[in-house]
């Protein structure tokens, strides 16, 4: 199913050749190949929340007609990492009735598997960790990991609010995963395969018009609802409603421990809004193909430069989708109230996840009746 | 020895010894709530062992059902009902602990002979590897059609059975006893909402 007969950078090959032009074997070169894109992912996970969490303290300022961050930096761009610093210098406290033991793998339960699935976010034909197969579906199951480290931390708190917080993040959780999954199972019955470079390579046909929200407008509401709720984002950030429940989960953390949440959390903000972008908006398409572009400029598209411009065009294209998507999420988080948690679980189990059928059946119809459209 | 089948052999050893020990906490730990998050790591090595088969579609079909909707279903029942209280010691505990140990070694045995005597085909079929998921789905409309389809209904039925159980205050005979209920009125009876004052 894995095509890569498209053009496009191949960084790997290309790697490897050169370190066999000094003599190493193929079988050397692949491993000192191997970390370099999971290291590179991981520092760019972790620029994109430093970057996620200025635009979070900028725009709720310009929401609440605040300045917001404006001393550290230039317009207080240092003011994450002046954060971060505050987070690790703090002290280390596992409060001594906890349970010591499950409260420090709680966080690192919630951060790996949102690490994990940066491995199939696509920023070019072969720009992305590993084109595994089953693609989107890992991240579906991987996400499905978190809930336990949320109802392990809550546990070994030894606080009722940290309970409370951790259950309602589990049902939370449980609950939107449904039509989140229903939704992208109306993506990967158009686009016939669940690797996300096949998804994107579904959608780029001419450019702006055969992105898939035209065609699946409303899974994209589904899916970003359900992302939203996943992440616990407000309207949905029921699980640390700190009104009801001081801080839930983290109600006990500091330091490092919470730092770990709180990346976990703006990570897993960023890949979601990768993932829509990658589902719903072209992943590294730019509105107009880039193929026809280069046609008329009178380039082949298989030259070293145009091949070059193309892939930095994917990843800024990438990049830029999802900081839309983030910014609407930070909006969002800044001009919307909560709902309650029978709302939460009413919108969930009797709006969405009905919708999200319909939306399945629907395409699966027009899929059979018009398969040019609608990939058949 | 090449780089690939050496990290192989590691990545099985640390597989079956995390799934050999973590069962083992399953069953012996006293504390449920350990128990019950072991558990989660059992059916997250195993399908660590399934990802090593090539099985990339039932190992993430594994960890979304497996540790994403049993194990956390347990642990929720676990913490909403969770008392911390010590459990009344059973009469002849020593005995039952001889008694059902010797089942399970019983049973290990069995499995040993069995594992042994029997002539594996090596090696194996051919992994499909990516072509597992359309090969899955085949079978699934094909010859696994009507299993498939029982285990829906099966669902469906414990699912109707659940809300049944849960909601009583909608039915108006009472599901064990078949009485006629007025839950309202039971309800107030169990749980007082005004609490009566002492004769004056």
């Amino acid at each position: 199913m894995v095509t890569n007969t498209a053009p496009g950078l191949d960084l790997e090959s290309s790697f490897e050749q050169a370190l066999q032009g000094f003599g190493l074997s193929p079988g050397a070169a692949h491993l000192l190949w191997l970390p370099l894109p999971m290291v590179l992912v991981l520092v760019a996970a972790v620029v994109g929340v430093l970057v996620n969490v200025w635009l979070e303290r900028k725009i709720s300022a310009a929401v609440q007609q605040r300045i917001g961050p404006e001393y550290a930096g230039a317009l207080g761009v240092l003011q994450p990492i002046a954060d971060g610093l505050k987070l690790v210098f703090k002290e280390d406290i596992i409060p001594a009735k906890a349970d010591g033991l499950l409260f420090t793998l709680g966080p690192v339960l919630v951060l790996i598997p949102v690490i994990l699935s940066w491995l199939v976010v696509p920023f070019g034909q072969h720009l992305l960790i590993s084109n595994v197969g089953i693609g989107i579906f890992l991240w579906i199951s991987l996400s499905s990991i978190q809930p336990i480290g949320l109802l392990m931390s809550g546990y070994a708190s030894n606080n009722k609010y940290s309970l409370l917080g951790g259950l309602r993040a589990a049902a939370q959780s449980i609950s939107y995963e449904i039509p989140l999954a229903l939704a992208v199972l109306a993506v990967v019955m158009m686009s016939n395969s669940l690797s996300t470079v096949d998804i994107v390579n579904q959608q780029s046909g001419s450019g702006i018009l055969s992105w898939n929200i035209w065609r699946q407008p409303v899974g994209f509401v589904i899916f970003w609802i359900c992302a939203l709720a996943e992440c616990e984002r407000l309207p949905f950030d029921l699980p640390e409603a700190e009104e009801e429940l001081v801080a839930g989960y983290q109600t006990e953390y500091s330091g490092m421990k919470f730092a770990l949440f709180y990346l976990g959390s703006y990570i897993n903000l960023v890949l979601s809004a990768l993932l829509v972008s990658v589902l719903y908006l072209g992943g590294w398409g730019f509105p107009i193909p880039v193929e026809w572009l280069a046609g008329w400029l009178g380039q082949p598209i298989d030259a070293p430069l145009v091949q070059l411009i193309t892939g930095s065009v994917g990843i800024v294209m990438t990049v830029l989708k999802a900081y839309l998507l983030v910014f609407l999420a930070i909006l969002l988080r800044w001009t919307t109230p909560r709902v309650r948690i029978d709302q939460l679980l009413d919108l969930g189990w009797k709006f969405l996840l009905p919708i999200a059928l319909v939306n399945l059946l629907i395409t699966a119809a027009l899929k059979l009746a018009f398969p040019g459209a609608f990939g058949g | 020895m090449t780089i690939a089948s050496t990290t192989q052999l590691i990545c099985f050893v640390v597989l079956s010894v995390t799934l050999v020990l973590g069962a083992l906490g399953v069953v012996l730990l006293p504390n449920i709530v350990y128990s019950a998050f072991l558990l989660g790591g059992v059916f997250l090595s195993v399908a660590g062992l399934y990802l090593m088969l090539n099985a990339s579609f039932v190992a993430a079909a594994q960890v979304l059902v497996y540790v994403g909707a049993v194990n956390v279903l347990i642990l929720f029942a676990i913490m909403l009902v969770n008392k911390k209280e010590n459990l009344a010691a059973i009469p002849g505990l020593g005995l039952r602990r001889l008694l059902s140990g010797a089942v399970c070694g019983g049973l290990f045995l069995l499995l040993i002979r069995v594992a042994f005597t029997t002539p594996w085909p090596l090696p194996g079929p051919a992994a499909v590897g990516e072509e597992a998921t359309i090969r899955i789905g085949e079978h699934l409309f094909s010859d696994y059609l009507l299993p498939f389809e029982l285990a829906s209904v099966l669902l469906l039925m414990s699912m109707i059975g659940a809300i049944v159980l849960a909601r009583r205050d909608v039915l108006s005979t009472d599901v064990i006893t078949g009485e006629l209920v007025d839950q309202g009125l039971i309800e107030k009876e169990r749980t007082p909402l005004l609490l009566e004052k002492s004769p004056r």
